[in-house]
C-alpha cells in the first residue's frame, strides 16, 4: 500500500518543478456574509476550499462539477481577479502570483488570460471588435504602433474573423463569432496560459465543434496551456488531457482524462458520469441519481461534504473530512469509501 | 455611403415602406381573429389519424418585422402520436420554439402570425384546428388540455410572488371551479411534492431567488403540469440544469408521461437528451423539417447531411476522436432565403440537382422521411443504405461499454 499515501502536509510551502507551469496548493477563497445592522461577518461563504493540483505545461485541464461549485471562482482566484484569497498557495511558473506588487503584477497579467463564460455580455457594446481586441495590446505595449494595425490583423485571421470585421461592434456578430472575439482578446497579448470559463456553454452544437477545433489548434500552434472549466463531460473528455471533479469547493477526484472517465473512484464522479445523456436511443444507463441538491457552500456538511447524498456513506465519513490520497500515479482521490 | 452598404442594409424609405404593407397584412389577420361569436364549425375539423393528439400540416408562421418577412416556420408537417414523446431538434433560430408557440398561439402578435396550414388538436370526441380558434376558446385548453414548461426558468418566473401563489393561480384559473383555497393550495402542496421538492411547505412560501436552478426548473414543470394536460410542450428544459439535475428532471417527466399518459412533444439541440427521452424525432433546419422517423431511424440511419454534421459535431462521452467534425458556414439569412436547398450552401455531399428548388419530401421507409435530393433516385438510397448498415453495430459497441 505504498501509493496509498495521504499526501503530505498541506501547509508546507510548494517547491517549484519546472514541469509545471501553475501548481495549486490548498487553495481557499471564502467569501464574507455581511448581515445586521453594523454590516457585520456573520458568516463565510466557502467558494473554495482547499484545491491543490499542479498544471503541465501546454496541457489541458478540464474543471467540472455541478453549479455553484465553485469552478469559475477557483479559475479566478488562480488568475488574482477576486481580491485576495484566503489561504494556500498559487504558484505560476514557479512565483507565487499573491506575493507580487502591484506593478509587477500587472507584467504578469498579460501571460494569463481568460476567456468569459458568456460572449454576450463579456464585450462592451460600445467598442468596435478591434478596439477590444487591441486595447490590452496597446497598453502593455506589446507591439510599436506601427506594426499595431497589421498585428491585430493577424490575430483575428489566426481566430477564423475577418480582419474587415474590425470596425463593427460586438452586436453585429452571432453567438460563435462573438466567442471568437473573446479568444481573439486573450490571445492577442501571447499568453502561455489561459483560463477557459465554459466558454462552449452558450453556443449551438454545430458552432461548439467550431470552437472547439479553433481552441485546439491554438494550443498546439502557440503551445497553450488551458484550464477549461465546463460541465458539459462529453467536450471536456474530448479536449482535457487532465480532469479535476469539484464537489462544494473541493477538489474530490483528479487524474489523466483516461483514468477519471474510464475509473472513477469517488463515489460523486460516478453519479456525475452515469447522468451523462448517451445519443444511443438503445443503451440502457444504469444510472445513479443523486438525492437531494448540493448544500449550502455557507454551511457546509461535516466530515465529508459528499457525505448527505453519498450511497456508501458511513460513521467516519460523517466525522472526519478526508484528505487527498494518490490511488494510482496521477489518480487523487478525496474519499474515505474510494475502494468500494 | 450610397458605395459599400453592409450586407442587409435597409434605407429609411424602403423600412417605412415595408412596415406599411406589414400593418396591412397583420391588421386584416388580427381582424379576423378578434370577430365576435365565431361559429364552431369554422374551427372544428378532422383528425387524419385518430391515433395523433397533435397534427401539425403545412405550417406556416411568418413574423412581418420592418426588416422583411421572417419566415420562421415554413412548411412544417409532423404529428404527435397519443402517449408519444416526439423530439424536435435544430439549431437555435430553426424554428423549434416557434414550432410549438403556433401550437400553443402564445406568438408575439401581431408581428407573428400563423398565415397558412393546420394544427389539428385531438379534443377526443372531437378536433379542432388551434390556428383558427378564437382567443376565449383557446384560453379553456391553454393550462388543461396543453400546457408548456418554458425554456428558462430564471426568467420564466416572476420575481415578485411567491412561487405558491404563481402554482396556486394556474390551478384556480384553469381547473378551480367549485374549488376552494385551501383545496387549491393542496392541490399545489400535492404537485410540488410531485415534482420532487421535498419542503413543499416551506417552498410554497418562497420568492423564486431563494430557489437553486433545478429546483425553479421543478416549480415551472409543477405548474405545466398541475392540470393533468395531455400535451406537454417541454422546451429546452433542461438546457439550463447540470447533468445530474438533469438527469433527475428526465426521470420524473418520464414518470409522470406514463401516469397520466400524455404526450411530449420535446424541443432542445442536446441529442444526447432527445435519444433518451424521444419516440419520434424531428430535426428542423431554417424553418423547415429536413427529416424525420423513429429515435431508431435517425440515430442509427441518418440520412440528411445535417443530421450527420449534428451528430458528429458532438463529442460523445467514450468515443475518442481527434478533431470534431464542424459543419461549415451558416444558417441563411431568415429574410432572403434562397430559393434552392437551404442546406446546400453548407452541404459537402451536394449532388446535380440540388441547384434546383427546394427538395421535396422523400419517404425512406414507412416511418422515416428526409429532404434531400441524395435520396430521389434509387441509386442513391442504395448507396445510403449500404453506408449506414455498419452503423448499429458500432452504436451497439459503444452503448456496452459505457
Amino acid at each position: 500500500m505504498g501509493k496509498n499515501q495521504a499526501v503530505e502536509d498541506p501547509n508546507a510551502p510548494l517547491v517549484y518543478d519546472p514541469q509545471y507551469i501553475l501548481m495549486v496548493k490548498n487553495l481557499k477563497k471564502h467569501f464574507p456574509i455581511k448581515g445586521g445592522m453594523l454590516a457585520r461577518t456573520v458568516g463565510q461563504v466557502r467558494a473554495v476550499d482547499g484545491v491543490t493540483f499542479n498544471l503541465k505545461r501546454g496541457t489541458t485541464m478540464g474543471l467540472v462539477g455541478e453549479s455553484g461549485c465553485g469552478k469559475t471562482t477557483t479559475g479566478r482566484v488562480i488568475l488574482r481577479l477576486s481580491g485576495e484569497k484566503t489561504d494556500g498557495q498559487v504558484l505560476f511558473n514557479g512565483q507565487e502570483v499573491y506575493d507580487l506588487s502591484p506593478k509587477e503584477m500587472r507584467a504578469l497579467r498579460p501571460k494569463m488570460q481568460i476567456i468569459f463564460q458568456d460572449p454576450f455580455s463579456s464585450l462592451s457594446p460600445r467598442l468596435p471588435v478591434g478596439e477590444i481586441i487591441g486595447e490590452a495590446v496597446r497598453e502593455h505595449n506589446l507591439v510599436p504602433k506601427a506594426e499595431f494595425n497589421d498585428y491585430i490583423d493577424k490575430v483575428m485571421d489566426n481566430c477564423g474573423l475577418q480582419p474587415f470585421h474590425k470596425d463593427r461592434y460586438p452586436h453585429e456578430f452571432s453567438g460563435g463569432q462573438r466567442q471568437r472575439i473573446c479568444i481573439a482578446r486573450a490571445l492577442a497579448l501571447n499568453p502561455e496560459f489561459v483560463v477557459c470559463d465554459e466558454p462552449v456553454s452558450a453556443l449551438d452544437v454545430s458552432i461548439q465543434a467550431q470552437i472547439i477545433n479553433l481552441l485546439k489548434e491554438l494550443q498546439e500552434k502557440y503551445k497553450l496551456t488551458y484550464l477549461f472549466i465546463s460541465h458539459d463531460l462529453s467536450v471536456v473528455e474530448h479536449i482535457s488531457d487532465t480532469v479535476g471533479v469539484m464537489y462544494l469547493g473541493n477538489l474530490v477526484e483528479y487524474g489523466s482524462t483516461e483514468d477519471i472517465f474510464r475509473n472513477p473512484l469517488h463515489p460523486y464522479t460516478k453519479a456525475l458520469f452515469s447522468a451523462i445523456p448517451i445519443p444511443d436511443p438503445k443503451a440502457k444507463m444504469s444510472r445513479i441519481v443523486l438525492e437531494g441538491s448540493i448544500p449550502s457552500p455557507a454551511n457546509p456538511p461535516s466530515g465529508c461534504k459528499f457525505h448527505t447524498r453519498c450511497q456508501y456513506c458511513t460513521e467516519k465519513c460523517k466525522k472526519e473530512a478526508p484528505v487527498q490520497r494518490e490511488i494510482e500515479p496521477g489518480h487523487y482521490v478525496v474519499c474515505h469509501q474510494y475502494d468500494k | 455611403m450610397a458605395k459599400n452598404k453592409p450586407e442587409g442594409y435597409l434605407s429609411g424609405r424602403e423600412s417605412r415602406r415595408i412596415s406599411k404593407e406589414n400593418r396591412k397584412i397583420t391588421s386584416e389577420l388580427e381582424k379576423k381573429r378578434k370577430r365576435k361569436n365565431v361559429p364552431e364549425s369554422e374551427y372544428l375539423t378532422k383528425m387524419h389519424d385518430p391515433n395523433n393528439a397533435v397534427e401539425f400540416d403545412n405550417l406556416h408562421t411568418y413574423f412581418f418585422t420592418d426588416a422583411g418577412t421572417v419566415k420562421s416556420v415554413d412548411g412544417v408537417t409532423f404529428d404527435v402520436p397519443i402517449g408519444k414523446t416526439v423530439g424536435v431538434v435544430g439549431e437555435s433560430g430553426c424554428g423549434k420554439s416557434v414550432t410549438s408557440l403556433s401550437l400553443m398561439q402564445l406568438l408575439q402578435r401581431p408581428q407573428g402570425q400563423v398565415v397558412e396550414g393546420e394544427i389539428r388538436l385531438n379534443l377526443g370526441d372531437k378536433a379542432v384546428n388551434v390556428a383558427k380558434m378564437p382567443d376565449k376558446e383557446l384560453q379553456h385548453l391553454r393550462g388543461n388540455f396543453m400546457s408548456m414548461i418554458f425554456q428558462e426558468p430564471m426568467t420564466s418566473l416572476n420575481p415578485v410572488f411567491r412561487i405558491g401563489d404563481q402554482v396556486d393561480e394556474v390551478i384556480s384559473l384553469h381547473d378551480g371551479e367549485g374549488k376552494s383555497e385551501a383545496e387549491v393550495k393542496a392541490r399545489t402542496i400535492e404537485m410540488l411534492e410531485l415534482v420532487g421538492i421535498a419542503n413543499s411547505e416551506g417552498v410554497y412560501k418562497m420568492y423564486p431567488h431563494e430557489l437553486s436552478g433545478g429546483m425553479r426548473q421543478r416549480v415551472m414543470i409543477a405548474m405545466a403540469l398541475a392540470c393533468n394536460p395531455r400535451i406537454i410542450i417541454a422546451d429546452e428544459p433542461t438546457t439550463a440544469l447540470d447533468v445530474t439535475i438533469q438527469a433527475q428532471v428526465l426521470d420524473l417527466l418520464r414518470g409522470l408521461k406514463d401516469k397520466i399518459n400524455s404526450s411530449i412533444m420535446f424541443i432542445t439541440h442536446d441529442l444526447g437528451v432527445i435519444a433518451e427521452m424521444a419516440d419520434y424525432v424531428v430535426v428542423m433546419y431554417a424553418g423547415r423539417i429536413v427529416e424525420k422517423g423513429t429515435a431508431e431511424d435517425i440515430f442509427y440511419h441518418p440520412a440528411h447531411p445535417y443530421t450527420i454534421g449534428l451528430m458528429a459535431s458532438k463529442p460523445v462521452v467514450g468515443k475518442q476522436v481527434d478533431k470534431l467534425y464542424s459543419i461549415p458556414g451558416k444558417v441563411p439569412n431568415p429574410i432572403n432565403m434562397p430559393n434552392y436547398c437551404y442546406f446546400k450552401d453548407r452541404c459537402e455531399m451536394c449532388v446535380k440537382q440540388c441547384n434546383g428548388v427546394y427538395p421535396c419530401e422523400i419517404s425512406l421507409s414507412k416511418t422515416h422521411k428526409v429532404s434531400c435530393y441524395r435520396y430521389a433516385d434509387e441509386a442513391g438510397r442504395r448507396e445510403w443504405e449500404k453506408s449506414t448498415e455498419f452503423i448499429p453495430d458500432s452504436e451497439k459497441g459503444k452503448g456496452g461499454n459505457a
